[in-house]
């Protein structure tokens, strides 16, 4: 009854401008709206939700933590102890795992710095370069769909006096190269393009990205935290200069990352991290060995099981997609469908509030954009600049699929999908009104 | 494969599910199980017995590391998932 007393109001008054901020859960049982979902720890015998969130961590795999465990326990020497076994034992283990990371992106192990992750990284590389050719170099050019760290990063440059250039995204979620080429200038330093996005999945032209860099003299960074050990890399054929990675995205440890610094031809930084000297002198302070080793291992597997991984993750996102647009109209796969990594599904259901489908689907760990913006209310930068409208960004759900991800996960989170969103749309007016054939942007909202 | 090290893969197999089975998180269990399967089909026609012998010895070595991490995943244990009910 309240439906129907909504929309007749609605329709019924055809001034004004539209609202942005509809609810489309609108119902009188149904007064969850657009409150951010509590957050409260399992109890004792409620069973766990499955982990469909692969793009925000993974677990660490059980040959990760077991290549771990001796340094945490016997081996805990610090690496760069130059006089006794323990220095010598937990050094040679660094160095193996040095090797480890280098190999998975066919570099050199002398061009991996290892730092505290993704994050750090990224700093470094666009703080660093950035400030070390600011003499003669003032112009810094990166996406709008990065990750906050790299768009957090050009704004502190931007306050010391940089000109940075961030550049739009095509419907698609690439980025469009000859723009990229009209905007390099000749006082660029650095170019910023992450590889795989991680709230869209999408994968960015780096081989034609680099190619172009190259040939404009200008240093190519990309953040390849989602990409490593998902997709094959070569930093020589992409002619990448700077690369970022993380530990905890490919079934290592959390608080370890790598930086990969090219040294032919010599890219250089200003050190953000001051000390010791360790690492090149790029990043001071002790290699943490256990965390060091468990990336390295977590880099070694990643190689050898890449296309097994490939194979299982493309099969259970095609199961997943297929079941949920075939049985529920009116769903968007945000970001292009080609270029893409599998293993990040961004799907909007139109009609249905996104803070809503995930708390209704409760048995299963899901996110509407990235870990890092959840926190707010406002819908992903990334879809919105991909042009997604604002109703579709508010509608969105990420699902993560990953090694250990299971036949039975996946139909049962599909499964559980449909249920939820059908019942949603049932509730909607909105769903009401698309349903009697009203075209909703010809509708001209009021205001009350 | 000759008679032996034929004997040898499938009790190395039998003994890699066996344990397998018993790691407690269903993430890990289903995974080590589809895992070793796939890994002995994908490897049965070799012949070459030096590259038979590397296959057993990784598969010793990972039958070891399959034992710790049960022990381990028995010490920690949380909840079970909502599939596995």
């Amino acid at each position: 009854m309240l439906r129907k007393t909504v929309s007749t109001t609605i329709i019924g008054s055809m001034q004004g401008f539209l609202s942005h901020r509809i609810n489309y859960s609108i119902s009188a049982v149904d007064v969850v709206g657009r409150e951010l979902i509590k957050s409260r720890e399992l109890e004792k015998d409620e069973l766990r939700p499955l982990y469909m969130d692969f793009q925000a961590t993974t677990p660490m795999d059980p040959r990760v933590l077991d290549a771990m465990l001796p340094y945490q326990v016997n081996y805990y020497g610090n690496p760069h102890s130059r006089t006794h076994a323990y220095g010598w034992e937990s050094e040679s283990a660094m160095e193996k795992a040095r090797k480890q990371v280098a190999d998975l992106i066919a570099a050199d192990p002398r061009e991996i710095v290892f730092t505290s992750g993704a994050t750090e990284s990224n700093n470094m590389s666009i703080k660093g370069v950035a400030r070390f050719y600011k003499a003669k170099k003032k112009h810094v050019i990166t996406t709008q769909t990065e990750h906050k760290c790299v768009l957090d990063s050009c704004r502190v440059l931007e306050a010391e006096g940089f000109d940075i250039t961030y550049l739009p995204v095509k419907t698609n979620g690439l980025v469009d190269l000859q723009l990229l080429e009209e905007t390099i200038r000749p006082e660029t330093s650095l170019v910023s393009v992450m590889t795989v996005n991680n709230e869209i999945g999408v994968r960015q032209p780096v081989e034609e990205i680099g190619r172009i860099c190259r040939s404009r003299n200008v240093f190519f960074h990309t953040d390849a935290a989602q990409a490593v050990g998902k997709i094959p890399i070569n930093v020589s054929d992409w002619k990448v200069d700077l690369m970022s990675i993380s530990g905890h995205k490919i079934y290592g440890p959390k608080g370890i990352g790598a930086l990969y610094v090219r040294r032919r031809p010599r890219v250089r930084l200003e050190p953000l991290q001051s000390g010791g000297g360790q690492e090149r002198g790029l990043r001071s302070g002790t290699v943490p060995t256990p965390l060091a080793v468990g990336m390295g291992a977590a880099c070694e597997i990643a190689q050898q099981e890449l296309e097994y991984d490939h194979r299982w993750v493309s099969m259970l996102a095609n199961r997943l997609v297929q079941r949920i647009m075939s049985e529920i109209p009116d769903v968007v796969m945000n970001g292009d469908q080609e270029q893409r990594y599998p293993g990040c599904i961004n799907l909007s259901f139109a009609y249905v509030e996104g803070e809503s489908l995930l708390m209704a689907l409760k048995d299963v760990a899901l996110s509407s954009g990235s870990a890092c913006t959840s926190a707010s209310l406002e819908p992903s930068y990334v879809l919105r600049a991909i042009g997604t409208d604002e109703d579709l960004a508010h509608s969105s759900i990420r699902f993560g699929i990953g090694r250990f991800s299971t036949e039975a996960e996946v139909d049962f989170t599909a499964e559980k999908c449909i249920q939820q969103v059908k019942r949603l749309r049932e509730m909607s007016p909105l769903w009401e009104m698309v349903q009697e054939g009203i075209d909703l942007k010809s509708i001209k909202w009021t205001q009350h | 494969m000759a008679a032996s090290t034929r004997a040898q893969a499938l009790s190395l197999y039998r003994l890699l599910m066996k344990e397998s089975s018993k790691l407690p998180s269903y993430n890990f269990r289903t995974y080590a199980l589809r895992r070793v399967r796939d890994a002995f089909r994908a490897n049965q026609l070799i012949e070459d017995p030096n590259a038979v012998e590397k296959l057993l010895k990784l598969g010793k070595d990972n039958l070891d590391l399959i034992r710790r991490q049960v022990t381990i995943g028995q010490m920690y244990t949380t909840q079970k998932t909502v599939v596995e009910v």
